[in-house]
């Protein structure tokens, strides 16, 4: 099938989708089903790896090559099936508990090597599947099954955690923003190299309106900045209100004064970027969402391809048998 | 140099059988190195040899001192010969403390050759002697051959503008010079090795030169030795031959299945001893299509060679001990998905970090059940260093027919030591190309060959064949997820009758020595020379009425293997282990089967195994 004539629907499998009713994964399903057809990549060149967890059922639902793995290791498989063959298209769907926690190494050594794969990371701030423990996201003082007394557990920031690493491609989006989302996730495939997007995602039966106070209609407007490149950082209902660095303290200031951020995320420098990730923290200022940066680099795999396609030309055509006899070799030579 | 000017008479030359040297020095004193060359040029003579590498697992203790002592202990000999030897001739000690370790070890009128420039007050006192054994009547028993080897080195680079401290490095290569010397050894190999090892530092080339060339002139001119030795070439069977260390050999074998598969090479892996070595050698290789992945730890470098296998590659991980336990969730991941893996273990000392440095056989019943739920999985095990080679190349054969992981289990003696290796002729080596699915029309990814049982390999990039794999139990066929309790039942017969048909695949038990007897003696592994040394000894010596049989594979085993038990009144199980063949040849074939079984970290030695076959031999 050429992939001009794929439409969402060849990427939809027969199984049941066993979400939750109401699950925020329902609408990054489609999503993703939605912006695959438009990618202009054959069907059987996806490959789509997952972990444990609510979200990692996701391969079951798409029908590309699908592979659910164990608990935190989708990037590492990941890392053998790019490397195995750099011209596939790979997407790795996670959670935070499953990338952050358990998977924690593999998601830092995937980001700094570079690897080309597509990292979905689904945020929930909770362990769904579990039924109902805090996860590495989740806010101090959380009330779950495993803290009746409140999580004493610091959460990691995702983005700065991802800027850290010296990731090339960092997001931000929320799965009921259905545009917001499929817009992230094409920036994201359009992408060569690690990108890293972290989605917002309510989980309704564990832990509801996670996300409610920066993504609930009547509020988001206040309580998110969608990030332009080019263009200042501007909020509000009224798109009144914009963000200025006084040095590397953001400030909330009015959409008329002059030197407002603007965002650039192609900036080689990380340090705006990480700034970005420590917006919405509680001082004020909007939580950002879209492209926090981008930057152009070799890739793990291309460089790995690379060095072998150099040894095989250097070497020309090889055989076992000289391998076998190379080095100090003697004959025994057949008694008489 | 002012030896040259010597004429002393020449010495007579001895031929003998045989000689077992050992190394040691401190693990800054190249004691590796010499053991390595002076092998070399062992088997470029025609010698049989067997090696065995001792050297602890830090990388320079404190210089002097008991733990920082390496050895590097060599049987050179004119008969075919299978073990390194229970104990040296010729014992070589760059200083006190290696005396120290080593001295127990050496038989009344052994050869001690002494650097007495070591011997020094604050060395004897760090290797804990209260007086210099070199003076004090404690070596009588053995024939001590002191050389000031310090001073000698210095004097022979006396011309080269090298510091004090380089020239004492190069003392090692002075040593080598004497023994080359003392048995009749030609230079020129080791000439040309140093030429490449030290290609960029050419005025360390010529200072180690020298030192090996002073050596050998130090022996001509001195009258310490009245004799020198020749050992003769060995009656090993005709063919081409080279020195091979066994992680050497596995690297080897796994290039050869992948020319021999057509396929790519993914060799995931994390450093750890003893099995980095071949990471080291594979990385070097890929103009023949071996691509290796230093993970960032255990678990990534399996579960990447699981995504290089669904990805079509033939995926290798190598570990030992401690990372095969990391491993175990991923084992069963593979298992479940039904890809084709190769999982080596070279062994080492454990539980925990254990003895890095040193070997055992103590990973069997770990590769056979060390998984949750029910997981049965093919093992092999190598049995001498060369047969690394087969074994790993065995083990991708059935990983690729029968798409299944399987176990290769080496050790720390096989990895480390050497023997020479009568070289395949590549094209003798078996085909085992795969083909994968290419047909999308009746496509199941769960559907099974008749024969073998295993699933079709359709690999991404496959038109028509989109498919999920994972580690949710699978429907018979389609492979979607299914919790039936009937199914579940069914795919857990189908995994376990899967492994148990490779038995059809694979040669019969085959024993040496008689087909029925008094006494059979069943090993695996590594202790393969001093099982077959011990029965050959004994066949030598008039007693033909014990018989070997050595396991290659160990799940599942030869289908007649029950059947060749009960043909002896009893069965002898040595293992470097507390006992773990000898458990489930009882459990699996009701037999009474008695253990020998010893973990020191280092392997049996042959007059071990023959007390044990005389005490049972006393009771018939």
């Amino acid at each position: 099938m050429s992939p001009t004539e794929l439409t969402a629907k060849d990427f939809s499998t027969d199984q049941e989708v066993r979400w939750c009713p109401g699950c925020g994964d329902y609408s990054i399903l489609k999503a993703v089903q939605n912006v695959f057809p438009t990618l202009g990549i054959p069907r059987e060149k996806f490959v789509v790896v997952s972990g444990i967890g609510c979200s990692s059922r996701f391969p079951y639902y798409m029908d590309t090559f699908g592979f659910h793995t164990i608990h935190g290791r989708a990037p590492a498989v990941a890392t053998g099936i790019k490397v195995a063959n750099p011209e596939l298209s790979v997407w790795i769907a996670t959670g935070d508990g499953d990338a952050l926690s358990i998977g924690g190494n593999h998601l830092i050594h995937a980001m700094r090597r570079n690897l080309d794969v597509k990292i979905l990371m689904f945020n929930n701030r909770i362990y769904g599947l579990t039924k109902g423990q805090y996860s590495p996201t989740s806010e101090v003082g959380k009330v779950t099954k495993s803290t009746p007394f409140g999580s004493v557990d610091r959460p990691f920031n995702p983005l700065a955690l991802a800027v850290g690493c010296g990731a090339t491609f960092v997001a931000r989006t929320v799965d009921i923003m259905v545009p917001h989302l499929k817009s992230v996730i094409e920036a994201a495939a359009a992408h060569k190299g690690t990108a890293f997007v972290e989605i917002f995602q309510n989980c309704n039966v564990f832990n509801d309106g996670a996300f409610a106070t920066m993504t609930e209609k009547s509020v988001r407007d206040d309580a998110l900045v969608d990030l332009q490149d080019g263009k200042p950082l501007v909020f509000g209902k009224e798109h009144d209100k914009a963000i200025r660095l006084n040095g590397y303290k953001p400030e909330v200031v009015s959409a008329g004064e002059s030197d407002l951020w603007v965002h650039d995320a192609n900036d080689s420098n990380p340090t705006r970027a990480y700034l970005l990730s420590q917006l919405g923290l509680g001082d004020g200022t909007p939580t950002p969402i879209g492209v926090f940066c981008r930057r152009e680099s070799e890739t793990f795999d291309g460089d790995m391809l690379r060095q072998m396609e150099q040894a095989k030309s250097s070497s020309g055509p090889v055989d076992l048998e000289s391998l076998l006899t190379a080095g100090d070799t003697w004959t025994v030579k057949p008694r008489s | 140099m002012g030896v040259e000017a010597a004429q002393p008479m020449a010495p007579k030359v001895e031929d003998i059988e045989e000689v077992v040297i050992r190394f040691a020095g401190d693990s800054g004193d190249g004691i590796q190195v010499t053991g390595d060359r002076f092998t070399n040029t062992a088997a470029l003579v025609g010698n049989d040899l067997a090696t065995l590498p001792d050297y602890p697992a830090e990388i320079r203790a404190p210089a002097g001192t008991l733990p920082g002592v390496s050895g590097y202990q060599l049987r050179f000999s004119s008969l075919d010969i299978l073990t390194p030897g229970d104990q040296p001739d010729v014992l070589v000690v760059m200083n006190p403390a290696a005396l120290k370790v080593n001295i127990s070890d050496l038989p009344s009128n052994g050869v001690i050759i002494v650097n007495t420039d070591s011997f020094t007050s604050n060395n004897l006192k760090k290797a804990g002697y209260e007086s210099n054994p070199l003076e004090d009547g404690s070596l009588d028993a053995f024939r001590v051959l002191p050389i000031e080897l310090t001073r000698l080195t210095r004097e022979a680079l006396g011309e080269t503008q090298l510091n004090p401290k380089q020239k004492d490095r190069c003392k090692n290569f002075f040593a080598l010079g004497v023994l080359f010397w003392l048995y009749n050894r030609p230079l020129e190999n080791t000439y040309t090795w140093i030429g490449e090892k030290f290609k960029k530092r050419p005025e360390i080339a010529e200072a180690n030169r020298l030192a090996l060339k002073g050596g050998w002139a130090y022996g001509q001119a001195t009258e310490i030795f009245q004799h020198t030795y020749k050992v003769a070439a060995a009656p090993l069977e005709p063919g081409l031959y080279r020195n091979v260390v066994g992680n050497n050999a596995l690297a080897l074998g796994l290039i050869a299945a992948g020319q021999k598969s057509g396929l790519q090479v993914f060799y995931g892996t994390y450093p750890i001893t003893p099995a980095s070595d071949v990471l080291h050698e594979l990385s070097r290789y890929k103009n023949y299509g071996v691509v290796t992945f230093q993970a960032e730890d255990e678990i990534a470098a399996i579960a990447s060679t699981i995504g290089a296998a669904f990805t079509g590659n033939l995926a290798v991980t190598c570990t030992s001990g401690p990372g095969m336990v990391l491993k175990g969730e991923a084992m069963g991941l593979a298992l479940m998905v039904e890809l084709p893996l190769v999982i080596c273990d070279v062994q080492r000392g454990g539980p925990s970090t254990g003895l890095p440095t040193k070997t055992e056989q103590a990973d069997l019943l770990m590769a056979m059940y060390g998984r949750h739920g029910e997981s049965p999985m093919p093992i092999v095990a190598a049995r001498t260093p060369a047969d690394c080679f087969a074994t790993v190349f065995e083990a991708a054969r059935i990983a690729l027919k029968y798409m299944t992981p399987v176990i290769c289990l080496t050790d720390g003696y096989l990895a480390n030591g050497s023997e020479p290796w009568k070289l395949p002729k590549a094209e003798d080596l078996p085909d085992i190309s795969v083909s994968f699915r290419t047909e999308a029309q009746g496509f199941l990814p769960y559907a099974r060959d008749p024969k073998t049982l295993a699933r079709p390999w359709a690999i991404p990039g496959s038109a028509g064949l989109e498919h999920r794999v994972g580690g949710l139990e699978k429907d018979h066929g389609s492979g979607h997820v299914s919790y039936d309790p009937e199914n579940h039942q069914l795919m857990t017969d189908l995994r376990r009758e899967k492994v148990a048909r490779i038995a059809e695949d694979i040669p019969l038990a085959e024993v040496e020595g008689p087909e029925s007897g008094e006494l059979l003696i069943v090993g695996w592994g590594s202790t393969y020379g001093a099982i077959a040394g011990v029965r050959r000894d004994l066949e030598r010596g008039g007693d033909a009425t014990i018989a070997h049989l050595h396991l290659r594979h160990l799940n599942p085993f030869p289908k007649n293997l029950g059947e060749v038990l009960g043909r002896y009144r009893k069965v002898l199980v040595p293992e470097l282990n507390c006992g773990q063949l000898v458990r489930l040849l009882r459990d699996y074939f009701l037999v009474d089967a008695v253990g020998l079984n010893k973990v020191q970290g280092k392997p049996f030695k042959k007059v071990e195994i023959l007390t044990k076959v005389q005490e049972i031999l006393e009771t018939r």
